[in-house]
């Protein structure tokens, strides 16, 4: 499943990386802290958290993530916009919680990276 | 953690300058200062500010008067709700001998909406000292909560908590190099307060904790282990 196809069923906004949503969803890690993430997210996953910070970027790039859903419409940093632009990152957001967002993705197939 | 205690268990340790740095509030501080005041022993007013994204930063300040003010900002940054006591316990002020004076009543124990950076520009606007407090912590720290330094953040030192030496901290965390380091203690009760913090300062301010914490001027830092 693409990101794309991702955001079209979950209604995402898409604030960065528009030209990058035809990439493979490898599963899907929810976390606001960016150490666990480090350490527990693998290569083309969705990254679900509400930290809007751009170290968000940074360790979604050193990860190979898929894409970031900045969730409950937090806000996000325009350095994080940048930052995903121009390291090829989709940043999408949604209104709806991390948890909500997450069991909408499960619905879709959409499964944790240690699940 | 009364005013008299707090000074007789630093008198104990051979302190000769503490930070008051409560979750967002100074309304203790100067009772703190009044006893150890008698004890020449320097209280620098301060706070322990949480990020919103939750990473906790000491922040310290040479008077009350820029404490004040800056309390006053950080409480503008908190939400209007009222303390829970039965879960985060009662907020007191009390006096030099630790009589209750009254209690504060807003929700202290939250984040502020300031981010990480922001925190850091706001001490420097008001000539204060920001230090990322207990880094390698796995809750409510700098590397916990974001991952890494912030690319183009500027720091002039970090604290380590007391369950890890300044060895150990390098090793887990490489970017700490050429940081300074100090390693207070976070102390919530009397037997967290620490000694092992050596500092080589002509006066005991901000500016020259700064100083030391950067190497410059002759000034240093030095976590040495308890004594």
């Amino acid at each position: 499943m693409t990101v794309k196809e991702i955001l079209e069923v979950l209604s995402l906004k898409v604030l960065a990386g528009a030209n990058l949503l035809d990439k493979q969803v490898t599963g899907g890690y929810a976390s606001d802290m960016l150490s666990l993430v480090m350490a527990g997210a693998k290569a083309g996953n969705i990254w679900l958290t509400m930290q809007g910070h751009p170290n968000v970027a940074a360790v979604a790039s050193l990860l190979n993530l898929a894409a970031v859903v900045v969730t409950e419409s937090s806000p996000v940093d325009p350095l994080t916009l940048q930052r995903a632009e121009e390291n090829g990152l989709p940043v999408l957001t949604t209104p709806l919680d991390t948890f909500s967002t997450a069991a909408r993705m499960a619905a879709l197939g959409i499964r944790g990276t240690r699940d | 953690m009364i005013p008299p205690l707090i000074v007789r268990r630093a008198r104990e340790l051979g302190l000769k300058i503490l930070g008051v740095t409560d979750h967002h509030c100074v309304e203790n501080v100067r009772a703190v200062q009044e006893v150890a005041e008698h004890h020449g022993i320097t209280v620098l007013p301060g706070m322990e500010v949480q990020t919103r994204e939750e990473v906790h930063i000491v922040c310290l300040f040479d008077d009350l008067e820029q404490a004040l003010g800056w309390q006053e900002m950080i409480w503008s940054h908190l939400p209007a709700l009222p303390n829970r006591e039965e879960f985060f316990g009662a907020q007191y002020v009390v006096d030099s001998t630790g009589d209750y004076i009254r209690t504060n009543e807003r929700l202290l124990q939250t984040s502020t909406d300031l981010s990480f950076e922001e925190v850091l520009a706001l001490v420097a606007e008001r000539g204060g000292l920001a230090i990322p407090a207990h880094v390698d912590r796995s809750r409510c720290s700098l590397f916990a909560n974001l991952g890494m330094i912030p690319l183009g953040v500027k720091l002039d030192g970090v604290e380590i908590s007391r369950n890890i030496s300044p060895g150990e901290a390098l090793q887990k965390f490489p970017a700490l190099k050429g940081l300074g380091l100090v390693q207070s203690g976070d102390a919530h009760r009397l037997e967290e307060m620490t000694n092992c913090t050596r500092l080589r300062v002509e006066h005991l301010t901000v500016a020259e904790l700064g100083w030391a914490l950067r190497g410059e001027n002759g000034r240093s830092v030095e976590v040495i282990g308890q004594r």
